[in-house]
């Protein structure tokens, strides 16, 4: 049985449950409990009978799943929380690291003011209540990449709390077939990131970078709202899009500046949660999903063979496609927490609240940031679909691929085609080729000025459409539909032209 | 507690002399009854199972916790003294007062504006390190899990 679990999850089949629709979720008194998405595709359809079976061996108890996350992004500044070293990513070993950050003794924290503009506009920008008053704790625990013995945080009284995350997730398989949802925000919390740790198993021994120590970090915690792997995703997605729209934090998962760890539980729908096991370290989007789902999965088939879950925190083996235990809690963590003594409580002010004469570079206002902050994605898309009339599925695409959106309102710039038809070409046959070619827009061959120039003959009707996919065929580098540009060039100037002076315009023209 | 603790042995002793003798004079004077009940309700916020004993679950706990010693029974006594002494704050009424948290709690938090000032001194900060592995600390394997704190001792900790 275990080996059946594992086989479908390795086959990255999304077996998620409850996530259609709240109404779905407790409705159906089927024989199938995992209610899977059977529109997904011929292999599930074919999986379905085997869950049949098993369900109605095991019972027909219907299970409902709750994710909670906790969000570490690593705060976009020069220079770190509490020292003035530098934050970069890759830098010699220890060569941007400060006395404070390899805890000399003697060294104390200075907080960075660009840290706390940071966190204000995040927490501006999910809604949040932003306490005027804020403290600092300790957190106490034994780590080799934490050379203090405790991590500064902000744990009785953080800078902002009670907030909300709207995104949206789809519930059928059409792209159109999509439903906003929101996740509350409990709080936002200012924290010191801690150094790396390399693991050098042959010889025994662990080597530490401190560069990272003392990095500030926003940490995020997300109420358990959600209910399967994708909602996380799309939920810290969207996470992601506003914090880099805000310019508080670049948010790649990939160089580590944003982590997630997991609160994963199953339990029946109206019968008390159950215990939830941590997936910490989720560093990879693709991976997300993937993780909670099998985490989700895996607690399912304990509970069902009368087993018990243990409290306990897990790591996702991406290769495996499983999570596994990280490390046997002896008991529950005893942080200690107390408070930070060496730092006084955080006051921020509004405009009503500002002292007189006060240094500006001392006091933050949060008016004062609220009017300033930048547009956030939901707004961009409102607008997107209010002035070119696309469809919101359009204006999501749009947002998600890095780079799209400049380049579309580049090209909508220089062309004078219908924005409906710019909509079109940048987001099938622009996207389709460079997913094809496995490009990122910023190594496209294609420029917005020759995208647009295209749509421009386009719409003069001086070429046909196919023409201009075959133009696009042609940066894919197929010989066989440059010479049938020529063909169609020749033919539009009535064999006219002298073929090889074509052949040599075009030749120019694409290269550009 | 820990500043307690760190107290000038001699000022305890005198702290706590002083208090037993105090502790006995009103329990002679309200009798032996009213002096259970008073035991009971001085350690009525503590487990009242252990009346003032600390279980050497908890010594191994806070052991692993702050990497202290508690090597003796003396030790260990000594502890639960102290704890007992501090324990007479519960004496006081703070219904309704606001904790203070800190010291600094009126001071101002300066703000330092994000520049970078400070780093590229890895060799000045090697130069304290045990043992050095290309620019890197090195620390001991499995210094990464609470669980070598079990199987070491504090002078193998001197690494």
């Amino acid at each position: 049985m275990a080996a059946l679990m594992l086989r479908w999850s390795c086959l990255g089949k999304r077996w998620v449950l409850a996530c259609i629709d709240g109404g779905s979720r407790h409705g159906r008194g089927a024989a199938i409990g995992l209610t899977s998405r059977r529109k997904r595709g011929q292999s599930s359809v074919a999986q379905q009978p085997l869950i049949a079976v098993q369900k109605s061996r095991k019972g027909e108890h219907e299970w409902a799943a709750v994710v909670g996350l906790e969000i570490h992004a690593q705060i976009s500044s020069n220079s770190k929380l509490f020292s003035g070293s530098q934050v970069h990513f890759a830098a010699p070993p220890n060569s941007l690291v400060s006395f404070f950050d390899a805890s000399l003794p003697g060294t104390l924290p200075v907080l960075n003011r660009r840290c706390v503009e940071a966190a204000v506009m995040t927490g501006l920008a999910l809604n949040c209540r932003i306490n005027k008053k804020s403290l600092f704790d300790r957190k106490h625990y034994f780590y080799a990449d934490l050379p203090a013995g405790y991590q500064i945080t902000q744990q009785r009284l953080p800078i902002a709390v009670n907030g909300s995350l709207a995104y949206s997730v789809s519930v059928g398989k059409k792209p159109s077939q999509v439903s906003t949802r929101t996740v509350r925000i409990k709080q936002i919390q200012l924290e010191q990131d801690s150094g790396k740790s390399l693991h050098d198993e042959p010889r025994s021994q662990t080597l530490i970078d401190l560069n990272r120590a003392g990095v500030g970090l926003l940490e995020v915690v997300l109420e358990p709202d959600m209910s399967c792997g994708e909602e996380a995703a799309s939920a810290v997605r969207e996470l992601q899009l506003i914090l880099q729209a805000l310019g508080t934090s670049q948010a790649n998962m990939a160089e580590g500046q944003l982590r997630v760890d997991a609160n994963i539980s199953v339990h029946h729908p109206g019968e008390p949660l159950g215990v939830r096991t941590e997936v910490k370290n989720l560093n990879s989007a693709r991976f997300l999903a993937k993780a909670i789902d099998f985490e989700i999965k895996r607690q399912i088939h304990e509970l069902e063979n009368g087993r018990k879950i243990l409290n306990e925190t897990r790591s996702f083996d991406d290769k495996l496609g499983c999570t596994m235990p990280m490390r046997d809690k002896e008991g529950k963590q005893d942080y200690r927490f107390m408070p930070e003594p060496n730092l006084p409580p955080l006051l921020l002010y509004d405009t009503a609240s500002l002292p007189p004469g006060a240094d500006p570079q001392q006091v933050i206002n949060i008016d004062w940031i609220r009017e300033r902050l930048p547009e956030l994605p939901g707004k961009t898309r409102e607008k997107l679909i209010q002035q070119y009339g696309m469809l919101p599925e359009h204006s999501f695409t749009l947002l998600n691929e890095v780079g799209l959106l400049e380049f579309f309102q580049n090209v909508i710039k220089e062309t004078r085609a219908e924005p409906k038809k710019v909509t079109s070409w940048v987001l099938n046959i622009f996207l389709g080729f460079l997913k094809q070619q496995n490009l990122a827009v910023n190594e496209s061959p294609v420029t917005p000025s020759a995208l647009a120039e295209l749509l421009n003959l386009l719409d003069r009707k001086a070429i046909s459409s196919s023409a201009a996919r075959q133009v696009m065929d042609m940066k894919r580098g197929n010989p066989r539909a440059i010479n049938k540009l020529i063909g169609l060039v020749r033919k539009a100037t009535l064999s006219r032209a002298d073929p090889t002076v074509i052949k040599e315009i075009l030749e120019r023209k694409l290269s550009s | 507690m820990s500043s307690l603790l760190s107290a000038p042995s001699a000022l305890r002793e005198d702290a706590l002399r002083r208090l037993k003798r105090e502790m006995w004079a009103r329990a002679v004077k309200l009798g032996l009854r009213s002096w259970v009940g008073w035991r009971r309700g001085f350690t009525s916020k503590a487990d009242p199972q252990r009346s003032g004993r600390v279980t050497a679950e908890v010594i191994e706990h806070l052991e692993r916790l702050a990497l202290v010693d508690f090597g003796s029974l003396e030790a260990v006594a000594r502890l639960e003294k102290a704890i007992a002494f501090a324990d007479r704050l519960r004496a006081v009424d703070t219904d309704g007062v606001e904790p203070m948290e800190s010291v600094l709690e009126d001071r101002c938090l300066y703000l330092r504006s994000d520049n970078v000032v400070e780093g590229n001194c890895a060799e000045e900060l090697l130069q304290n390190a045990h043992r050095v592995v290309e620019e890197y600390f090195v620390a001991p394997p499995g210094m990464c899990s609470p669980k070598w704190l079990n199987r070491l001792s504090l002078s193998e900790l001197r690494i």
